[in-house]
């Protein structure tokens, strides 16, 4: 790396090193048996120069050819952006715990177990169920050096488990499923299997549901599937800038229900989207992101930052091809008071939505969204009923969360980067086939 | 650029000293770029380069990977891969059998992006971005563009060694509106296995592009409810591909019993006019292949034929569970993953119908083109549209805000009661399964009517 940035140097104005390596080892369950035991080492280094003002890039995986890699940001920066921004100096950075070196010496037999502990628990319930599992830990290591002496170097561990569950009748498909991540080892399952069970439970009996307009609750699951994605698009800076987010220019205002606050933060401890600093170098830190329903920030990385006339949030992440953009680290709602059962109780007919399949394949910019009710639930006189079918969702989240009846007490971490409650809102469009 | 055949060539000796039921390894190398704009200026421009490999090992029926960027060691990958496989097996190794192949299978000069400069592509994406600028009440633009070039060696215990070539070129431009607090957008995505002439010209779509973004800032949203809809051929091939190529594959089937009875050769899914097909053998599509990523030589399958499901889609290992034959459908997306069964070209074959047939006798109804994404559960899939027009007494009317349209495969395929007769393949998607993608595929399809379909409002 050194000798990258050093001939780097001798050829722009300025440059930075990032290099990533993993070692990642996933143990996959396939029709309730163990399948596939795999073992992932890779690498990449991508050089980035500032030269004549303007940004190169080149990415290289494996073995570096140095001459080529400085050669290749070279001849792209002669078309590159101009830049506005400066690499960072050697700075501090805060003391985020990412790495539990327990992580790396769990056995592949220990892995195993964990795997065939939820298969038996889920099947316990009813035989008949199909299950694909998942037990996986991986080994970051990354670092960062540039020409202002600014310089990161960490170690992540991550280690997750995951179970997901088909059950078949006649042509019709259920599926239930859960998983949990961490920078520690797992090694409590049930916690998982229990949500599954539940999900099994609740979809025992097929409902009918009228299609109309009613009140819907999404658990945080059903948050993560249908209304984060279009969240995550507006408060990115880079969309901001172009004038593309329909809360680019409303800093302060109240767009959303007071009852909701939300913030991206990479600062939790032993949470695997959790960095001491960004992927340029830029010290970690949570931004506020909706303040009781008010704007409160965009999220940047140091290149749209300089362009909005701001400062970089520590937002800036690079995609698996190494290019570097703005992206929410942690996505995290703050929980309310209600619990789940309440915000049930309340319903005299309405709908639970635990997954919405296809939400966020529309014009997310404008915040609309429109999925089929994978999994999901219909509310009669304050219980579940049971599982709804052929039944389709849509919506606008901006005028969704401008009036929410409640926020549950039921936060919990989805997919290891969205950290939500449950939802109650009082009116939302919903649409069934007969 | 490391020599993969010089490590291709210590794989196979190192594999015929391991014991294992079936061993195979990988090697790539690849170089790609890039170049994307968001709004009026260029965002990012950068070149890639990788190389790899990956071994594979199967032991009474459990399987080992081992994927690396580094290609020392070789020999501990190896051993590494085939204790993994010894820990996961348990039961029996089962693979079709296929001949062993010696090949070389290179890309035509004509078709290596590489070649091309840098300042020409970039000076076609700028001509593109200026027509999508020149129409009023736009407010930004995003193009991204992208080559790679791939070489890729096989081989495997059984004596196959297969070098192959092969290029990729993808182009996606979206032009976003506003008035007020209303941002509305369209997109065109193409691809083409190489050429790059395919993403050249296409300056009149691109500002057509442009003012259905524009359009769409007037126009309603529908009610939510069961329309008859028609589809355009880009829109009907993202839903062949949602819709019925992913119940195909048969890794989904092989160990599910309740599915494979669900699933059974002869059940009927559509009316007798309805034949779809999945193949890698039609030149230059972006599915296409000469052998699969097990080796297998690549073939044209049938799915459905006349409105019977009569085949599906195999690797060595589900062919062999399910005593049907190998389809060469077993691709990985790169090195660092296994194959799994995948799709290549998928598409409804043409019918008879002209356009005019197929709007003649809808009273009220919904012309929808052009896509934004889809998705599967097998069962239940939805798919949206980029563009929509209710159709109102059998003629074209006014534009309406693109819909998503979802279905249950059981009924929806019976419900297509209209095929037309044109043909079209997209070349712009990419397909997405067990965090493998984008994997180069094509879906086409005539246009088609649906009767009785699910469609979401606002």
């Amino acid at each position: 790396m050194e000798n990258v940035l050093a001939q780097a140097k001798k050829a722009a104005e300025a440059a930075e090193v990032f290099r990533v390596t993993a070692e990642e080892t996933p143990v996959q369950f396939e029709a309730n048996r163990l399948k596939h035991i795999q073992s992932k080492q890779s690498s990449y280094t991508a050089l980035r120069i500032i030269k004549n003002g303007r940004i190169g890039y080149a990415i290289s995986t494996g073995a570096i050819d140095v001459p080529e890699l400085v050669s290749t940001a070279v001849e792209t920066a002669e078309f590159g952006i101009k830049t506005g921004f400066e690499l960072p100096p050697p700075t501090p950075y805060p003391e985020i715990k990412v790495l539990d070196p327990a992580v790396s010496s769990v056995s592949l037999d220990k892995m195993v177990g964990l795997g065939e502990e939820m298969i038996a628990a889920v099947r316990g319930y009813n035989r008949e169920i199909l299950c694909q599992a998942e037990v996986n830990k991986e080994i970051t290591s990354v670092r960062i050096i540039n020409s202002r002496g600014g310089e990161v170097n960490y170690k992540q561990s991550t280690f997750a488990l995951g179970i997901e569950g088909h059950l078949i009748r006649d042509t019709d498909m259920l599926f239930v499923g859960e998983s949990a991540s961490s920078c520690h080892p797992i090694s409590e399952t049930r916690s998982i299997t229990d949500v599954v069970l539940r999900q099994l439970e609740l979809a025992r009996n097929q409902a009918l549901l009228e299609g109309k307009r009613m009140p819907v609750i999404f658990t945080p699951s059903g948050v993560a599937s249908a209304i984060i994605p279009p969240l995550m698009a507006a408060f990115n800076g880079k969309i901001v800038l172009e004038g593309a987010s329909p809360i680019g220019n409303r800093i302060g205002e109240p767009v959303f229900d007071s009852k909701l606050s939300l913030r991206d933060d990479p600062t939790v401890d032993y949470r695997p989207e959790s960095r001491p600093a960004d992927d340029e170098g830029i010290p970690s830190r949570y931004t506020p992101l909706i303040e009781e329903g008010e704007i409160a920030n965009f999220i940047y990385d140091l290149q749209t930052a300089a362009l909005a006339g701001t400062r970089s949030t520590g937002n800036g992440t690079r995609n698996s091809s190494g290019m570097l953009a703005p992206a929410p680290t942690s996505f995290i709602i703050t929980p309310g008071k209600t619990t789940f059962e309440e915000m049930v109780n309340d319903i005299k007919e309405g709908l639970v939505i635990e997954y919405l399949m296809g939400a966020a394949q529309g014009n997310i910019l404008s915040g609309d969204f429109s999925g089929n009710v994978l999994l999901g639930y219909k509310i009669e006189n304050g219980k579940i009923v049971g599982r709804v079918k052929d039944t389709m969702v849509s919506g606008n989240v901006y005028h969704l969360l401008k009036e929410i009846t409640a926020v549950g007490s039921d936060a919990k971490w989805e997919g290891g980067s969205i950290y939500t409650p449950s939802l109650y809102c009082p009116v939302v469009s919903v649409a069934v086939k007969k | 650029m490391p020599d993969i055949e010089q490590a291709a060539h210590r794989l196979a000796e190192i594999i015929k000293t391991h014991h294992a039921d079936y061993i195979e390894a990988r090697l790539e190398k690849s170089r790609s770029t890039y170049i994307k704009y968001r709004g009026k200026e260029l965002e990012s421009i950068g070149k890639t380069s990788s190389a790899g490999g990956n071994v594979r090992a199967l032991i009474k029926g459990g399987w080992g990977f081992v994927s690396f960027n580094s290609l020392d060691d070789l020999s501990e990958r190896v051993a590494l891969a085939v204790k993994q496989a010894e820990l996961a097996g348990g039961e029996k190794s089962e693979l079709a059998p296929v001949e062993p192949v010696v090949d070389k299978v290179l890309t035509e000069a004509d078709s290596n992006p590489a070649a091309i400069s840098l300042e020409k592509k970039k000076l076609l994406l700028d001509e593109y971005n200026d027509i999508i600028w020149a129409v009023p009440k736009i407010q930004t633009s995003n193009i991204s563009y992208g080559d790679s070039c791939k070489k890729s060696v096989f081989l495997s215990s059984s004596g196959s060694y297969i070098e192959q070539e092969r290029a990729d070129v993808t182009l996606r431009l979206v032009a976003v509106a506003t008035e007020g607090s209303d941002i509305q957008q369209v997109g065109l995505s193409l691809g083409s296995r190489g050429d790059f002439g395919k993403v050249t010209g296409l300056h009149q779509q691109v500002e057509e592009m442009s003012r259905n973004a524009v359009g769409l800032l007037s126009a309603p949203q529908v009610k939510g409810k069961e329309y008859s809809v028609v589809l355009d051929p880009v829109l009907a091939g993202v839903f062949v591909h949602e819709a019925f190529g992913h119940l195909s594959e048969a890794d989904f089937v092989y160990e599910n019993k309740r599915l494979g009875e669900i699933m059974t050769l002869g059940r009927e899914f559509g009316s007798p006019e309805l034949n779809i097909v999945d193949t890698a053998t039609i030149p230059g599509l972006r599915g296409s292949y000469r052998y699969d990523d097990e080796g297998v030589p690549a073939t044209k399958t049938y799915l459905i034929s006349e409105g019977k499901l009569v085949g599906r889609l195999h690797s060595r290992e589900t062919a062999a569970k399910m005593k049907e034959k190998p389809t060469g459908n077993a691709r990985a997306v790169s090195y660092r993953y296994p194959p799994i069964v995948r799709m290549t070209n998928t598409f409804i074959e043409p019918g008879t119908a002209t356009f005019g047939d197929l709007i003649g006798d809808i009273k009220e109804g919904l012309y929808v083109k052009n896509w934004y994404g889809g998705t599967t559960s097998m069962e239940m899939f939805t798919f949206s549209s980029g563009e929509a027009y209710r159709i109102r007494n059998g003629k074209i009317a006014e534009q309406l805000r693109p819909v998503t349209l979802t279905g249950n495969v059981f009924k929806t395929l019976k419900n297509i009661d209209g095929i037309g007769n044109d043909l079209d393949m997209n070349q712009g998607g990419g397909c997405g399964k067990d965090g493998q993608m984008p994997l180069p595929v094509s879906n086409g399809s005539p246009h088609i009517r649906i009767r009785h379909c699910l469609v979401g409002g606002g």
